[in-house]
């Protein structure tokens, strides 16, 4: 074996899971974070800090539902400010969850088990966060229930030609599927924690929650075909919820909303930033929680190889923008792109060009895939660019369009901000929650690729005893 | 240690849940379904409900005016009283004036009419309680309705039987629309308007699109919002 030796050293650096873990070590390694490790001081001045937040997003919804949606800064002709800015940043990094959970997994591709569970924890956050904008960027939110169809004393029905009911059905249905998807991807680690909990309560509210799962041939047959059919539901999901939100814009007759491109470019720039979202979550969680071992720099490296391609696609969509906004010989929308790049908002284009498209081009040396406090940088970064792209895109074009005498300026008010840190906050805070009550990496997925290694190595394990690892996997899986 | 064959690996030494949660699971299951069910219907029916729309309930006026005895056993027209009804989107609430034109002489003494007396001595005008209120948003107009031939029984039930006014309709507008997509099923002739005991004939539907033609009633257009929107 000894001529396997460099080979060995030479994959170390593309393996998704550090060498010599057994189904017992990844189980221990996932379920104490959770169900043994006391809590941290960390983690009580985080939650504490996006609690404070969501009371301060609490606040500005209750001061906008009693004061009216004048509060924000919109006034003609920007009708749409932050809300709708905020609105498309917060589903466009949602769906870099559902990308890494179902496309990965069509694909088959290993790197996603470790960083799944969480990505997807992160979408459903963020379409909670998305979720609040549609509501209270309306003038009389309670309303909001009149964008469903159902027989009312009205006789009334949604307009289906609106890009804007289209949202409710987008994003109410990509809700429901990542949150099914999700829990249905939790169930055997709920089992997991229900059989390794100490104490009887959370043995019965884990036990709730995991439903009966006994990992018997049949669970586990049927598991893996509702997985694989969620997850070939979810691919469409995403690409078309991304789709809809981008014709918000594109169905509209403003110069700079009115682009054929929009559905793909929004798509790729909604995997852009909830990819670089992903990186800002995962490289704090691994160091914090000591998960080195399973997100590895292969996954940060991949992941970083994605940015750089999305971010590619985004900077065509740029690029295209603006040819044809010189080729069309259309002058509302040459002037279009002229007022981006020199306007008064010409700083937000600027930031744009360089946050998204310049900065990423780092990423095409290995050193910096594998810098992970550059990873970290880049990523807040790409975050930022991706809301400065929303944010050109939606008030540089209604900041001036066709007519002259209705240009304005738009400035997002102090409830604008209050409202985007606040959402920050609950996102921050349910993901705290759910680092505290869930487990962060999918610990029967992890199995599988532990099962996965071995085989792979021709059945020989990293040093530990096959019997302890199998008692453990009987006991864990009940 | 290896697991001793058919033991629980120590896990489940006692179980979590007893047998019974077979049956509550089991419950809770089928009943979140039909409670959730139940529950947008008992909703859905509460809106509808005449609690909602008041129908068929009557409201309490500062005088128990009876329609039925001044209609039926006196014979009085609608538009004695309703003076604008032909001309106005309003239909009108008779004034003091117009009480008092008969009963400044009849029941002069009786105490159900002491508000209308003194409204007359204080030139201040009854409050009567509204019991057909739509909201300000729709423009409603009495004199168009009259004009096409829908009789007030159409709207306002047999108001001639009414000791107390009540609603006889929803007026939601669902109710308005119904008649405003299919007006012939309602069209009376422009003569029969103001009678409250004309039945429709048996070929109701022949006479409506004959009313129809005749009056230019608008069919394809009547339910566009600026009809009441405005």
């Amino acid at each position: 074996m000894a001529s396997d030796r460099p080979e060995n050293l030479e994959q170390d650096e593309h393996l998704v899971l550090a060498p010599g873990h057994t189904y017992a070590s990844v189980t221990d390694k996932i379920s104490s974070i959770v169900l043994t490790s006391p809590f941290r001081k960390s983690w009580i001045f985080g939650f504490a800090l996006s609690f404070l937040l969501t009371l301060m997003l609490l606040t500005t919804i209750t001061a906008v539902l009693t004061q009216g949606v004048g509060l924000f800064g919109i006034r003609r002709p920007v009708m749409w400010g932050f809300d709708i800015v905020n609105f498309v940043w917060w589903i466009g990094i949602g769906h870099a969850g559902t990308l890494i959970s179902a496309v990965l997994l069509l694909f088959r591709q290993e790197w996603r088990t470790s960083i799944n569970r969480f990505a997807e924890a992160m979408t459903l956050f963020a379409v909670a966060c998305a979720g609040l904008y549609p509501l209270m960027h309306m003038g009389r939110p309670w309303y909001f229930y009149w964008l469903t169809p159902y027989p009312n004393t009205m006789a009334l029905w949604p307009q289906w030609r609106s890009p804007l009911v289209w949202d409710v059905f987008a994003v109410s249905t990509y809700a429901s599927v990542s949150l099914l998807f999700w829990y249905v991807g939790l169930i055997p680690d709920l089992a997991t924690f229900r059989d390794r909990s100490k104490n009887r309560f959370s043995k019965i509210i884990y036990g709730i929650l995991a439903m009966g799962w006994r990992g018997s041939a049949i669970h586990w047959h049927r598991y893996r075909t509702a997985y694989l059919l969620l997850a070939g539901i979810a691919t469409p999901l995403v690409v078309s919820v991304h789709t809809v939100v981008s014709l918000d814009f594109a169905a509209g007759v403003v110069p700079g909303w009115h682009t054929t491109i929009f559905p793909p470019y929004f798509v790729a720039g909604a995997i852009y930033s909830g990819f670089a979202m992903v990186l800002t979550l995962a490289i704090p969680l691994r160091r914090y929680y000591g998960l080195e071992d399973f997100i590895t720099m292969k996954h940060l490296e991949n992941m970083a190889k994605i940015l750089l391609v999305t971010g590619l696609i985004v900077s065509y969509g740029y690029a295209l923008e603006a040819f044809f906004a010189w080729y069309s010989g259309n002058t509302f929308e040459q002037f279009m792109m002229k007022n981006r790049a020199t306007g008064p908002y010409w700083h937000t284009y600027a930031l744009l060009i360089l946050c998204n498209c310049l900065s990423v081009q780092v990423l095409w040396s290995k050193w910096a895939r594998t810098c992970v406090p550059l990873l970290w940088v880049l990523s807040i970064v790409i975050n930022i660019g991706m809301w400065l792209e929303r944010y050109v895109i939606v008030v540089t074009s209604l900041a001036r369009d066709y007519i002259p005498g209705a240009w304005g300026m738009y400035h997002g008010s102090v409830w604008d901000y209050s409202m985007y840190y606040g959402t920050i906050g609950l996102f921050f805070a349910l993901l705290f929650l759910f680092i505290r009550v869930l487990p962060v990496i999918s610990i029967a997925e992890m199995r599988e690729l532990v099962a996965e290694t071995r085989e792979r190595n021709g059945g020989e394990d990293h040093g530990s005893s096959h019997d302890d690892d199998d008692q453990d996997l009987v006991a864990s899986s009940g | 240690m290896p697991a001793r064959p058919g033991s629980w690996g120590g896990a489940f030494t006692v179980q979590v849940f007893p047998p019974s949660t077979n049956t509550i699971s089991r419950v809770s299951i089928f009943g979140a379904v039909f409670f959730a069910v139940g529950l947008l219907f008992v909703v859905y029916m509460i809106f509808r409900s005449p609690y909602i729309t008041q129908v068929n309930v009557t409201v309490d006026q500062p005088v128990p005016f009876s329609h039925e005895h001044h209609i039926t056993a006196l014979g009085i027209d609608c538009r004695y009283c309703h003076t604008s009804v032909e001309s106005s989107t309003f239909a009108g609430i008779p004034a003091t004036e117009t009480c008092m034109s008969c009963h400044s002489q009849i029941w002069v003494n009786s105490p159900m009419l002491e508000p209308v007396r003194k409204s007359m001595q204080t030139n201040e005008p009854i409050r009567w309680n509204r019991v057909h209120d739509l909201p300000d948003y729709a423009y409603f107009n009495h004199a168009v309705h009259v004009n096409k031939g829908v009789g007030c029984v159409s709207c306002h039930g047999r108001v001639d039987l009414m000791p107390l006014t009540w609603k006889a309709e929803p007026m939601t507008m669902e109710w308005c629309l119904g008649c405003h997509r299919e007006p012939e099923k309602h069209l009376r002739p422009i003569e029969e308007v103001f009678n409250m005991t004309w039945t429709p004939p048996k070929d109701q539907l022949a006479l409506g699109r004959e009313l129809i033609k005749k009056q230019h009633i608008p069919v394809d257009r009547l339910t566009n919002c600026y009809v009441c929107h405005r």
